[in-house]
């Protein structure tokens, strides 16, 4: 690892005592303003940006050293030095804080409301909450100005039934010019919820913030903890951790691959696809009571052991899934109307995915090699062999084809966990040492890298916790997907980057 | 006497018609559930909606304006029409005489003109998406129709389907290289004339790829129960068609007895029941295609029939 310039910025602000793993580092105005440069620069990559009364945060990654920090700034009048007009993804993370928590982003390029739509009972939730006065002024949306544009609004309503978010298209004919989402609908508030919460409400909240990445979310929330309270939890817990993150990555790769290409009208892929993500499925309900693994994670551990039985069941599903699997691929590869639709559709510029920091299969099929799992090596995967897989191309076929590739990836670390299963306990009590504590995790999702912050008050219960979506780097560049693109593409995209709603809308 | 036999077999075939076209729109339908794994809907599905939706009230949207609520009746009565023109298990029938497979071209666009309007109509950018492509269709789909009609006219020498359908079973027209390329035209022109895979998705739920979907989104009630009638119709009509001009075997001629009709009627459903079925394997075995390669597909429709045409020009016998 080479020196950190990341770690040296930051070691001028002065070092928060009890933050686990990684450093926090209360920084000044000026030092702010420079890592803002310094992610404008490229030299390193925005992880999150949130805020509490009084307060922002700003955790960065380095991608040379592999350097992770948070810098925090005190805003004892309510405003900081807005990043976005240096570094554009920090933009909607900047408008959601002043949505929440009412610090106003100080000359932000934009200031509309982002979560807050007029019509929650209060204003500033997570800050000086207070109902609102007067309603907020229309929202405008980005000028788009040509002959023979028009307009195409779609949502948050849609004819099939997904989650809901608004998509403002202006098309010259088909051709998309311009596309700007409005999200926002599914925010159900769950930071405020998490402030105050037991460890045990708390994590059954994180486990629902979306709702298919239960598992990485649980994960995130309890390594936070784990982090926070300096609990030691058993080997075993961790390789099940990881044979349950693994999955549902499976199961969700699996749907996905499916479900672009019945957005193409080829329903044959989604069905074979979909009877294996039903496999999967039940096998996980089969090991550990839940179809979708909800609340088997939790802080400590895990709240279900594998059975020695059922680990022959999971061999028998990996086995089966590679018998499957394969024939569907080679179907994929075979059916040139499906190669047509995909093939060059839904170009996102890889410099586009560097400057965002998406993660993901989407980051991963535009070059970009990061992978929680093997950036930050949380346990087990430091003794799994894995690489991230990454491919150049960065449309929507290079999207499926990245999910194929995960899929057997994913297979592959199955086996590996099942064959080097440590035996043991599976659960510790989180060790409750009177003391407040800072904790973090980045955990990979299989829709990408997600976040989890928090703090704890001295007598166990969550002060504050900010669970960060993949989702929120990835939105963003779905507009830049589109552009050029015809109208009728754009579900087809859409489906290929499968961002959160509820997981960005928290 | 003679005279009511005739208009009994009409009627009957006219109602036959109207009640094989849901039917042939669930068994298209269960065939692809099948052919996807999956169990599906009973044949009888699409009767059970359209009752139901001739139950429910109508929602009209305010910005309607009598055409929306006109246009329904309209479609339907001229795809009805359409579809009593073509002989289906019978040759020769009343109405056979009437009108041709120009005048059958010429009903379907005026289905598909109204329907446009009604999608322009209430102003919603989805209406005015799903018309402008469907207009785009339909520029290439009815000269590609017409070219078609003119080769089997060159080799006819009628447009009338009951004589075509006749001259197709005389031995003097043999295998012949212009009929196979107005066939695959026609077989072109019908799966995008029907809004079918690979040209659209009758089972979308992605409104940014509806074309015909799009246009009758906001159609509710009845109204939308006459758009799906007359939208299975047209499917049948379509197959009819085909069966009509490029299978006419086992149809009765006019005033043949009741047990040639009744062949006829039966060797009608099996011609129907194949293709049906092969539609639903093409169907399933395809992806949709881009929109701008929609008029690369009707424009290879138009220059097949033109082919078929051209080819009569040079030699009678192709």
């Amino acid at each position: 690892m080479s020196v950190s310039v990341l770690q040296t910025v930051l070691e001028n602000g002065q070092a928060v005592a009890a933050h686990r793993p990684w450093p926090r580092v209360i920084v000044t105005a000026e030092t702010w303003t420079v890592l803002g440069s310094g992610l404008a620069g490229g030299a390193w990559t925005l992880l999150g940006l949130w805020g509490e009364v009084g307060w922002v945060h700003l955790a960065l990654h380095e991608s040379t050293s592999g350097f992770i920090g948070v810098a925090s700034l005190a805003c004892p009048e309510g405003r900081f030095p807005a990043l976005g007009r240096l570094h554009p993804p920090a933009q909607r993370l900047e408008r959601a804080i002043s949505d929440l928590v009412g610090l106003q982003p100080v000359a932000a390029p934009d200031t509309r409301p982002w979560l807050d739509h007029g019509r929650w009972p209060l204003r500033h939730p997570l800050g000086n909450a207070r109902a609102p006065t007067q309603p907020l002024p229309p929202y405008r949306f980005l000028p788009a100005e040509g002959e023979s544009l028009h307009q195409i609004p779609v949502g948050p309503v849609h004819a099939g039934i997904i989650e809901p978010g608004h998509f403002r298209f202006t098309a010259n004919g088909e051709t998309v010019v311009r596309l700007e989402e409005r999200l926002g609908y599914v925010h159900k508030g769950i930071e405020h919820l998490l402030s105050g919460a037991s460890l045990e409400q708390a994590a059954r909240l994180v486990g629902r913030v979306s709702g298919d990445s239960t598992v990485a979310y649980a994960l995130a929330f309890a390594r936070a903890v784990e982090a926070a309270t300096a609990t030691e939890i058993p080997t075993r817990a961790h390789w099940l951790r990881a044979l349950m993150a693994e999955l549902e990555r499976l199961a969700h790769h699996c749907g996905d691959i499916g479900a672009i290409c019945n957005d193409a009208a080829f329903a044959l892929m989604l069905a074979h696809c979909a009877v294996l993500r039903e496999q999967v499925l039940r096998a996980s309900a089969a090991c550990f009571g839940h179809r979708l693994l909800m609340d088997v994670v939790v802080p400590g551990g895990v709240a279900r052991d594998l059975a020695a039985s059922d680990v022959d069941l999971l061999r028998a599903l990996v086995t089966d899934l590679r018998r499957q699997f394969a024939p569907l691929v080679e179907l994929y590869d075979n059916t040139a109307s499906l190669q047509d639709r995909t093939v060059g559709t839904g170009f996102v510029r890889p410099v586009l995915i560097q400057q965002f920091g998406c993660g993901g299969p989407i980051g991963r099929a535009g070059g970009r090699a990061f992978d929680a799992r093997f950036t930050s090596a949380y346990p087990p995967y430091e003794q799994l062999g894995f690489a991230p897989l990454t491919r150049t191309d960065s449309d929507v076929n290079a999207r499926v084809w990245l999910r194929i590739g995960e899929v057997g990836q994913s297979l592959a670390l199955i086996e590996q966990i099942l064959d080097q299963l440590p035996i043991g306990p599976v659960r510790v009590d989180v060790s409750r040492s009177g003391q407040a504590g800072e904790g973090m995790a980045l955990i990979e999702g299989f829709r990408g890298d997600i976040l989890v912050w928090l703090r704890l008050n001295a007598d166990g219960t969550v002060a504050r916790c900010h669970p960060r979506d993949p989702s929120w780097f990835q939105w963003p560049l779905l507009e830049a997907a589109i552009e050029g693109n015809i109208v009728a593409d754009f579900p087809l995209c859409n489906k290929s980057f499968n961002g959160s709603y509820s997981g960005h809308d928290l | 006497m003679a005279l009511i036999t005739d208009y009994l077999v009409q009627g009957g075939q006219m109602l036959l018609i109207l009640l094989l076209a849901p039917l042939l729109t669930g068994w298209v339908r269960a065939i692809k559930a099948r052919l996807l794994r999956r169990r599906g809907p009973s044949l009888l599905q699409p009767y059970r909606d359209l009752l139901k939706l001739l139950r429910k009230d109508v929602v009209l949207a305010e910005s309607a304006s009598w055409l929306f609520r006109v246009a329904p009746y309209l479609i339907f009565a001229a795809i009805w029409v359409a579809a009593a023109l073509v002989p289906t298990f019978a040759s020769g029938l009343l109405f056979n005489w009437t009108a041709d497979l120009i005048a059958i071209v010429a009903l379907l666009g005026t289905a598909r003109f109204f329907l446009a309007l009604a999608g322009l109509d209430v102003g919603t950018s989805f209406g005015g998406i799903g018309a402008s492509r469907e207009m785009m269709i339909a520029s290439l789909a009815e000269p590609a129709m017409l070219m078609m009609v003119f080769t089997l006219s060159l080799l006819a020498g009628t447009t009338q389907l009951s004589t075509v359908a006749h001259f197709m079973l005389t031995a003097e027209v043999g295998l012949r290289v212009s009929l196979a390329l107005a066939l695959l035209a026609l077989m072109m022109v019908a799966i995008a004339e029907n809004a079918r895979i690979p040209v659209d998705n009758p089972a979308t739920h992605l409104e940014l790829t509806m074309v015909h979907e799009a246009m009758v989104l906001e159609y509710s009630g009845r109204h939308l129960a006459l758009i799906e009638l007359a939208a299975a119709l047209k499917l049948l009509l379509y197959l009819s068609l085909l069966g009509c001009i490029f299978a006419p075997w086992g149809m009765a001629t006019a005033g043949a007895g009741l047990m040639a009709y009744l062949f006829g009627v039966a060797a009608y459903l099996a011609k129907l029941a194949l293709g049906g079925f092969l539609l639903a394997l093409f169907e399933t075995s395809v992806a949709k295609m881009r929109v701008f390669r929609v008029d690369q597909f009707l424009g290879a429709a138009l220059m097949l029939g033109l082919l078929g045409a051209l080819l009569l020009f040079v030699s009678r016998s192709l």
